[in-house]
């Protein structure tokens, strides 16, 4: 089919441009670039936790063949500043100084302590162990409660604290609310630690050109990236652009500004070449930041006939060793919404940011709302089972009813729009509730050793980060605004700018669909142009699902402001009011009469050659805009999972998973749903498969892809998916954001449904990731060797 | 140094290698191949399958001597004739890549795993892609993708006339054909 320029795009499952080049092995991975003369570098890395470094000597290495330079932290010590946490959310904060190169601590197993710089990537590789370091080791710090207590070893000596802060919000009289209930169910939900583990692995290109840097990285934040390396290294802004080629994916691990991004820049300014980095996989389980790690402590109170009177929780939550770029601000974002749908009189949370000496924490895909879905939904299920309740009825008495939109919940959020019930009935629909309702009660009484168990999860999360107002009200260093400019060519062709920086959500697509539709031209017409700080100077990037809800609004202005324009233009031209112009498919008509048409791209032309323009019109047709959102976005959905359990193995079995997710309008259906399903894949993942674990020396045990469990296609099943459409009032597109929908519902609806299976062996709860070994321990309650039934 | 020869998307060459670089590396660093990528150090992810004499082979586990005499495929050399490999449209149109990092190695193994079955069901192809890891998809597209690739293989080989189903290779902005979503 060709796009005629009256065919609606938004909507359309249209087939993605970026395919092309990707299919076919023309992708410019940072990896595949080759400078002439570059140099590559290599990092020594602690083997230890936590030690002092005593002595550095490469002496011996600088004799190796290829071998070009050599540095420790002591050499950068002056110039390599300390790595930014762009997000202090508290006043009193403990941040402390994260140089890219320990000099003279290390605080976690994998920080760089030095590096190598040779002709090619396999010598420089091979000199790391003729650097010689040395080390005195001190006490691992692993365990975030016995980091808090009295007396505990401390990961940083200065700060006098393992506490980096306190973060408290109280929001109506709790203790009314818990003394009056009639039921209180408390639970402690373990967030296991996560690798984020995108296909592509990290790696960085700088290039001195004179005074100034061309950068080249895997990242997800370009414009953010190039703002702190200027903040971080002294090199003033313009003197450094950032490029962020082909991507291949981030999942919150590319929202970063690394210590190896912040050293190519130096080392390429030192030696005068261009340098590259790429990390190995093992390298980068160890070093590339980690997800969730968090204790909660979580109570609901409620009426005998399920109404929710309050809720408390308190997190401890894993900094690692050092604050990154949004590190404390993760468990924050969640903090707002383990309420989720529910409405309720009185809310309480505190959050405690912890050291310990391990990689240090930060976005992964959800980043702080995954963690308070998954606490609020499976105390739900706890609550129903205390109250005797079917866990979708106990919903049903708490929910926001979709005429009660606008709601302001109890932690102060106003949800704009929604429609839990028409989800929920959608969903119960494709999955055949009360049928497998049916079979589980024949299954429970048959005693068969196959239990098949229900889980639900009716979630909500906040997307379209940010009104920069809140994210200043938070503490959060930067705005939430998006940029974009769109440019119609002389040909009539056009290109657009954006600020957002794909990596795999197919943006070029997308933006392209509605910029189509809003200027009435080919969708082939149309180039996206992103993720160069040169080519989109202006951006706030790629993360939390906000491409859409804020880039998109930006685009969409953009076009009106160009439409506008041309307006003016056509009317000079078929000598017309610019009131009696209409304007669609392209052209601009003038109302009611037969008189000749002009279309945008004649409008172009014109305005290009601007030999006849209106008095004041500026040549050539383009504009562009800045967006800041007004407010949050809130997709919703009802996620419904059918696991059948061995209670004699411990094996779990998806057997089928039903997602409908209310993302409000949509603009490529074929886009959607590859979200959802990538969403779904990971959140599943953490559910049954995934846990970066340390040992008690503070080493990664599961530091290769051998070792931590990144589920094949063989451990994942198929999904029925299926949406409902409400708009968004707070954009102009009604879109709401699908990035992590899927990873934020499933967690809670798998582990929902495995406890569901084993409830009539009185489990009430089996530990993240539930693997065959934790199922039966929970089933048999035999301890492992911690002392724990699970 | 071992002197290797061998023939890379259609193209001879004739190379002194180090004796332990791996093929990867040597298509990568020394023919400027680098449409096959590297996303793991352990063997374990797949992004770097290749087709050695027509079977996929991960070229992070076979050394570039071990390529030696041997017809090596590419992600790069699977158009042929300017057209796309069913295996390759079927991935464009039930979107079954995302960030295409998995892509190359993805439809490789893929090729390999029809040529052994030429009928797979989605079960078989799960298993059989099982070396193949992806973290966009979540896998549903891509299965649907080597099904439909699959039927089109299928009937393609039973037709008696020169394969009449494959379009010209998309230019790399426009003309991307339009689909329908998937179920
Ligand atoms: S690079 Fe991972 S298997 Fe070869
Ligand atoms: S598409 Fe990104 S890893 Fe498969």
């Amino acid at each position: 089919m060709t796009t005629t320029p009256e065919a609606p795009n938004l909507g359309r499952a249209q087939a993605r441009k970026e395919d092309a080049r990707l299919l076919t092995g023309r992708t410019n991975w940072t990896d595949n670039i080759r400078l002439p003369g570059a140099l590559h570098v290599a990092f020594v890395r602690s083997p230890l936790a936590h030690a002092r470094i005593t002595g550095v000597d490469y002496s011996a290495a600088l004799e190796l063949p290829g071998v070009v330079a050599a540095f420790s932290g002591a050499d950068f010590a002056d110039e390599q500043g300390s790595l930014p946490c762009a997000w202090p959310v508290t006043e009193d904060i403990v941040t402390p100084a994260h140089p890219p190169m320990a000099v003279d601590e290390v605080r976690y197993a994998g920080e760089a302590v030095a590096c190598v710089v040779a002709r090619d990537a396999q010598s420089a590789a091979d000199a790391l162990e003729a650097v010689d370091v040395d080390y005195e080791p001190l006490p691992a710090v692993l365990d975030m409660e016995a980091a808090l207590a009295d007396g505990a070893d401390l990961v940083h000596a200065d700060a006098g604290t393992n506490r980096s802060f306190l973060w408290p919000l109280t929001e109506g009289d709790v203790d009314a609310a818990f003394d009056g209930a009639d039921v209180v169910v408390t639970r402690r939900y373990r967030q296991q630690r996560l690798i984020p583990a995108a296909m592509e692995p990290r790696a960085v290109v700088c290039r001195p050109e004179g005074d100034s840097f061309t950068l080249w990285s895997a990242t997800q934040i370009p414009h953010v990236l190039r703002v702190m390396l200027a903040m971080t290294t002294g090199i003033p802004e313009q003197d450094i652009r950032v490029i962020a080629p082909d991507v291949g994916g981030g999942f919150g691990s590319k929202l970063q500004v690394t210590a190896e991004e912040v050293l190519a820049l130096l080392l390429a300014r030192r030696l005068g070449l261009p340098v590259k980095w790429t990390e190995t996989r093992s390298e980068g389980f160890q070093t590339t930041h980690h997800g969730r790690d968090q204790i909660q402590d979580v109570s609901i109170a409620a009426d005998a006939d399920g109404r929710i009177r309050g809720l408390k929780v308190d997190l401890l939550a894993d900094m690692g060793a050092y604050l990154m770029l949004v590190t404390p601000g993760v468990p924050i974002l969640g903090a707002l919404m383990f309420p989720g749908i529910y409405k309720m009189d009185a809310y309480s949370f505190s959050c405690t940011g912890v050291f310990t000496t391990k990689m240090p924490t930060d976005a992964y895909r959800g980043a702080g709302r995954p963690e308070a879905t998954y606490a609020i939904e499976r105390i739900m299920n706890e609550l129903a089972d205390e109250l005797g309740m079917d866990p979708l009825e106990l919903r049903r008495r708490n929910w926001i009813a979709h005429e009660e939109f606008p709601y302001t919940t109890i932690a102060g959020l106003t949800y704009d729009s929604g429609n839990y019930e028409a989800a929920t009935e959608r969903a119960v629909e494709l999955f055949g509730y009360s049928e497998l309702r049916a079979e589980q009660e024949r299954r429970r009484a048959a005693g068969d050793p196959v239990q098949l168990g229900i889980g639900v999860s009716t979630f909500t999360e906040m997307c379209g980060l940010a009104p920069s107002r809140v994210l200043g009200s938070l503490r959060y260093g930067a705005g939430g605004w998006e940029h974009a400019s769109v440019r119609m060519l002389p040909t009539g062709k056009v290109e657009v700018v954006t600020g957002s920086s794909a990596h795999g959500q197919g943006h070029e697509t997308a933006w392209s669909q509605i910029v189509a539709d809003r200027l009435g031209v080919p969708f082939e017409d149309i180039r996206v142009l992103h993720g160069d700080t040169q080519v989109a100077p202006r951006g706030m990037d790629t993360y939390g699902s906000r491409s859409l809800v804020v880039g998109g609004t930006a685009v969409v202005r953009a076009c009106d402001r160009v439409v506008d324009k041309a307006r003016a233009i056509a009317a000079h031209m078929l000598e017309a009011a610019e009131e009696d112009l209409e304007f669609s498919g392209g052209v601009f008509r003038v109302r009611g009469t037969e008189r000749p048409s002009a279309t945008i791209q004649e409008v172009s032309l014109a305005a290009f050659a601007a030999h006849d323009l209106p008095e004041e019109m500026e040549a050539s047709l383009d504009s562009e805009a800045t967006v800041d959102p007004d407010d949050f976005s809130y997709p919703h959905g009802t996620h419904l999972c059918a696991v059948e359990v061995d209670t004699e193995t411990g094996r779990t079995r998806i057997r089928s998973y039903v997602a409908v997710d209310d993302v409000g309008t949509i603009v490529n259906p074929m886009i959607v749903e590859g979200q959802v399903h990538g969403g779904l894949a990971q959140g599943i993942a953490q559910a049954l498969y995934e846990e970066a674990v340390y040992d008690t020396e503070g080493n990664l045990v599961t530091s290769t892809m051998a070792d931590y469990l990144l589920p094949s296609a063989a451990d994942l099943p198929d999904f029925t998916t299926d949406r409902t459409v409400t708009p968004s009032t707070t954009n102009p597109l009604g879109v709401k954001g699908v990035g992590e929908a899927g990873t934020i519902a499933s967690t809670p609806a798998v582990v929902n449904a495995v406890v569901d299976a084993l409830r009539p062996y009185g489990v009430r709860d089996v530990p993240m990731p539930c693997t065959p070994e934790r199922v039966w321990r929970a089933v048999t309650g035999v301890q492992d060797n911690e002392g724990a039934a699970q | 140094m071992p002197n290797i020869r061998v023939t890379v998307d259609g193209v001879r060459y004739d190379d002194q290698v180090e004796a332990r670089n791996l093929l990867v590396h040597y298509l990568r660093e020394q023919l400027g191949k680098v449409g096959t990528p590297i996303g793991c150090d352990t063997s374990n992810c797949g992004a770097c399958t290749v087709l050695l004499d027509g079977l996929s082979a991960k070229s992070c586990s076979v050394l570039a001597v071990q390529a030696d005499g041997h017809d090596i495929t590419t992600i790069e050399g699977l158009a042929a004739d300017g057209r796309w490999h069913p295996l390759q449209r079927a991935f464009h149109e039930h979107h079954a890549l995302q960030c295409g990092y998995c892509t190359p190695g993805m439809i490789l193994a893929a090729i390999d795993l029809l040529r052994e079955n030429p009928d797979p069901s989605d079960e078989e192809i799960r298993e059989g892609l099982e070396g193949n890891l992806c973290r966009c998809t979540g896998y549903a597209n891509i299965v649907a993708a080597v099904r439909a690739a699959a039927a089109e293989i299928r009937a393609a080989a039973a037709a008696p006339a020169p394969r009449a189903s494959a379009d010209p290779v998309p230019s790399a902005a426009a003309a991307a054909p339009s689909v329908e979503a998937t179920p």
